[in-house]
């Protein structure tokens, strides 16, 4: 089907509807794009695809107008245009919706669409009109409710009504799936087939390779700051589009699944927990084992009470009954974190600058961390041994390839990929018992986020028990054993990853267990 | 009646400096920017209002100075601030240091100068109403003009564009920024207002409220307009409100001295600071008001990545 679509006037530049020539920005001493070339026709969906780092970011600012090119030329509708600013891209009708969303928490639905309007709207037609738009779309939004009070889901469609309401021609969107649930984002691509069939395209910017197989008519894929390969997305498979991506073969999960043996490692029972304030979620009577050699994976939307539940078996959040968790049959509830580093566990939080790293200290400052009290023998009599904590950096760096310009370099100073490989290293190193990672990939480059699920997978296989928080599925079925899916603070039972498919945990992330437990529909995998 | 009418009278003259520079800052910080050189801006303003006054002999062109001065004094705390990014508290505190220390110069050879007062603009009719009519109808320009300030902000701030931008700035200047606006330019118009503000208060204080001008005449009334927007969290009506009270409750303890109530003066003007502690621990129990209210980038630099 996506080769019927505009297949006349291939060489004729007047047919695409925007053209990019040798796109070139300087950072200081980088190239973050080399002569890019990118063409997109009306009314598809084209695919933007590389690695963290790669320049797709700043390809598409210098698209928008929030970043200028060094050189190179943009061509709007067969015309060289100018695109010097956000509101000179949305002039000539180019609409864009964030990854890290620009809303404003403080302000209704309404002004946050008014903003982005030119001038002249009065408020209240601007709410009629805005009810309307997203209804007709799928979209559905209270035009007075406040940002702050609503979920990701909810916002990205603010995000996308805003576009439409200026009559974009084209759209970008960037990573719009990565914070929606899969029967959300079924929805998305009904609307963006609908969008497609106005004459509207879309530049589409995803990690998810399958969901761009799906959806996408072409897809530009860069590396290191060029374009390295064009090509229609269907007719390749997900391995060849991430080898494009990579620019060789990506290391393929190996997991040998087995059936967990040893004894529980982790055991969570009954764990009930208060929300600690407005916009914190209650945990509600969890109960999970974790045998040694297993890993247990935890899918869910975001704020669904995964980041308290880690909270709790992290010991950041101490819990009033001792029983209700326990590593290595120990009752921790009331511990401390270092008290259940010292009996073996490890933790990865979510956030890596602030909270699994602190941003300004180096790595061997970081290495000290969270390994000053766990028999390392970083510390004697009060005092640091810089030079062991110097070898343990030079270890984790070696053997979880983590790249920084220059040694010595700031935790802030790493790319995302690459501190996450450090501090996962820096626990895995450790050779724990038991493993509760928050998001162990979010945001990292594919070749990084293959080597961390590698290792969390040999972790487990070594006899270790690991729990690993993840929004992504595709992740969870490469490297979990079992599946449990967390919404609004309560647990699923974990089921064998065999015999549970994709549209149950999605039912199951929206809440609707209760009524859709038999019924797996025509999709189950 | 006749009692109460100059305690009233007094009320309006000891909140109206509050009032004004309040205003100003509240605007600054909706817009993000956290400016702590109230005081010295203020100062500014009334040394060179009162210095051009008494050398020229017009009240309009001493207000004009000092408005003036004061938008000076703010540009430059916008320049280091949103220019050269640096440290919005150092630099709001380190302006005030400044301010205070240039208007001791400036001022040096009007110190026990008599100077002259504001004119009061007494409303035809209005002014002769009864009780009222001479406390809301033949106050001077300024008080008037505070007053129109707070509704003209509380307009434009919550019914206009520009008060949507400005507020929008506040809350996430990146998003502002990505949706293609220019988060200086805002953040300099409001410092800018800021200042212009603060120098009307400070012409208050040396043209009308004690026509002279005497060294470090502020005492403090910058601090407690700082104190006041957040007591307001960050509303022009509540401003007004708070204004008053905080006027009325520093006017109170000298009428209580005339009526031989003795109540320790440090108490009496210790009392708007514990009020702002008092309702900072109110307003912070309740989240969602906070987060409403408070502009989320209060105080954080912006540097576009452009």
């Amino acid at each position: 089907m996506p080769d019927e679509l505009q297949t006349s006037g291939e060489d004729d530049h007047a047919d695409y509807l925007i053209e990019a020539r040798n796109i070139s920005k300087q950072f200081g001493s980088t190239l973050a794009n080399n002569c890019v070339n990118i063409a997109i026709k009306p009314g598809e969906i084209h695919a933007l695809l590389g690695e963290n780092g790669a320049g797709k970011s700043t390809l598409v600012k210098i698209l928008y107008g929030a970043l200028k090119a060094s050189s190179g030329t943009l061509f709007w509708k067969g015309k060289p245009a100018e695109v010097s600013s956000p509101s000179a891209a949305r002039k000539l009708g180019i609409g864009m919706v964030f990854q890290h969303f620009s809303l404003f928490d403080s302000l209704s639905v309404t002004e946050n669409i008014a903003l982005a309007l030119p001038k002249g709207f009065k408020k209240k037609q601007l709410a009629e009109q805005i009810a309307r738009v997203s209804h007709s779309y799928g979209l559905p939004l209270d035009p007075h409710a406040l940002v702050a009070d609503l979920p990701v889901g909810v916002r990205q469609r603010i995000e996308i009504v805003r576009c439409l309401l200026q009559n974009p021609d084209l759209i970008i969107m960037d990573e719009p799936t990565s914070v929606l649930t899969p029967q959300e984002a079924e929805q998305l691509f009904v609307t963006l087939k609908r969008l497609t069939d106005e004459g509207c395209s879309i530049l589409y910017i995803s990690h998810r390779l399958e969901e761009v197989q799906l959806i996408c008519h072409n897809a530009t894929i860069m590396r290191h700051g060029k374009v390295v390969h064009s090509c229609d997305p269907s007719k390749e498979t997900a391995a060849s589009l991430a080898q494009m991506m990579v620019g060789g073969e990506v290391h393929s999960i190996t997991s040998h699944r087995q059936t967990a043996t040893s004894k529980t490692l982790l055991e969570i029972d009954a764990l009930s927990l208060e929300g600690s304030g407005p916009f914190s979620v209650s945990l509600k009577n969890i109960s999970l084992q974790v045998q040694g050699g297993e890993v247990v994976a935890i899918a869910g939307i975001a704020g669904n009470g995964q980041g308290e539940l880690f909270d709790v078996l992290s010991g950041e959040t101490r819990l009033k009954d001792s029983y209700a968790i326990k590593y290595l049959g120990v009752p921790c509830g009331r511990r401390r974190v270092n008290a259940r580093r010292r009996l073996g566990a490890a933790f990865v939080p979510e956030e890596r600058l602030g909270h699994g790293a602190v941003p300004d200290m180096s790595l061997t400052e970081n290495v000290l961390l969270t390994r000053h009290r766990s028999g390392d023998a970083l510390v004697s009599a009060g005092m640091v041994n810089k030079s062991l904590c110097h070898a343990l950096e030079a270890r984790i760096i070696d053997e979880y390839d983590v790249r920084m310009a220059h040694p010595g370099s700031e935790a802030g100073a790493l790319s995302g990929g690459n501190l996450q490989k450090f501090i996962v290293g820096r626990e895995l190193d450790r050779r724990p018992r038991v493993m509760v990672i928050n998001q162990p990939t979010w945001g990292v480059d594919a070749g990084a986020a293959a080597l961390i699920r590698q290792s969390i997978i040999d972790l487990a296989r070594s006899g270790a028990a690991v729990v690993v928080i993840s929004q992504d599925l595709d992740e969870i079925y490469e490297v979990a054993d079992r599946i449990s899916v967390i919404s609004r603070g309560q647990l699923s039972k974990a089921e064998p990853v065999a015999t549970i498919s994709r549209e149950k945990i999605g039912l199951l992330m929206a809440g609707m267990a209760e009524n859709q437990q038999d019924n797996e529909g025509p999709y189950a995998a | 009646m006749t009692w109460l009418e100059p305690i009233l009278l007094t009320i309006v003259t000891a909140s109206t400096p509050l009032l004004l520079a309040a205003l100003g800052e509240l605007i600054c910080e909706r817009a993000g920017v956290l400016n702590l050189g109230v005081e010295g801006m203020m100062i500014i303003g009334a040394v060179c209002g009162f210095a051009v006054a008494h050398t020229t002999g017009s009240m309009s062109l001493g207000v004009i100075a000092a408005v003036v001065c004061s938008m000076i004094m703010s540009l430059l705390f916008g320049f280091l601030t949103l220019h050269l990014l640096c440290n919005q508290v150092a630099t709001g505190l380190a302006l005030t240091i400044l301010g205070l220390g240039l208007s001791g110069l400036i001022g040096e050879s009007f110190i026990g100068e008599p100077g002259h007062k504001l004119p009061q603009l007494e409303l035809p009719f209005l002014s002769e109403l009864p009780y009222v009519g001479r406390l809301l109808f033949a106050q001077d320009a300024l008080v008037y003009i505070s007053i129109l300030g707070v509704i003209l902000v509380s307009f434009v701030l919550f019914r206009t564009r520009l008060g949507l931008i400005i507020r929008a700035t506040g809350d996430n200047h990146r998003s502002a920024h990505a949706l293609g606006y220019s988060v200086r330019k805002v953040r300099y118009g409001a410092v800018l207002f800021g200042g212009a503000c603060s120098g009307l208060a400070g012409a208050y204080l040396s043209l009308a409220y004690t026509p002279q001008w005497t060294e470090g005449m502020t005492a403090g009334r910058g601090w407690i307009a700082l104190a006041l927007v957040v007591f307001a969290s960050w509303r022009p009506l509540r401003l007004l409100l708070g204004a008053y009270l905080f006027g009325a409750v520093s006017v109170l303890q000298f009428h209580a001295q005339a009526y031989g109530i003795a109540l320790p003066s440090q108490l009496m003007s210790s009392l708007p600071y514990i009020v702002t502690i008092f309702v900072l621990v109110i307003i912070s129990g309740n989240k969602q008001l906070t987060k409403i209210n408070t502009p989320a980038c209060l105080g954080k630099p912006f540097r576009p990545d452009r």
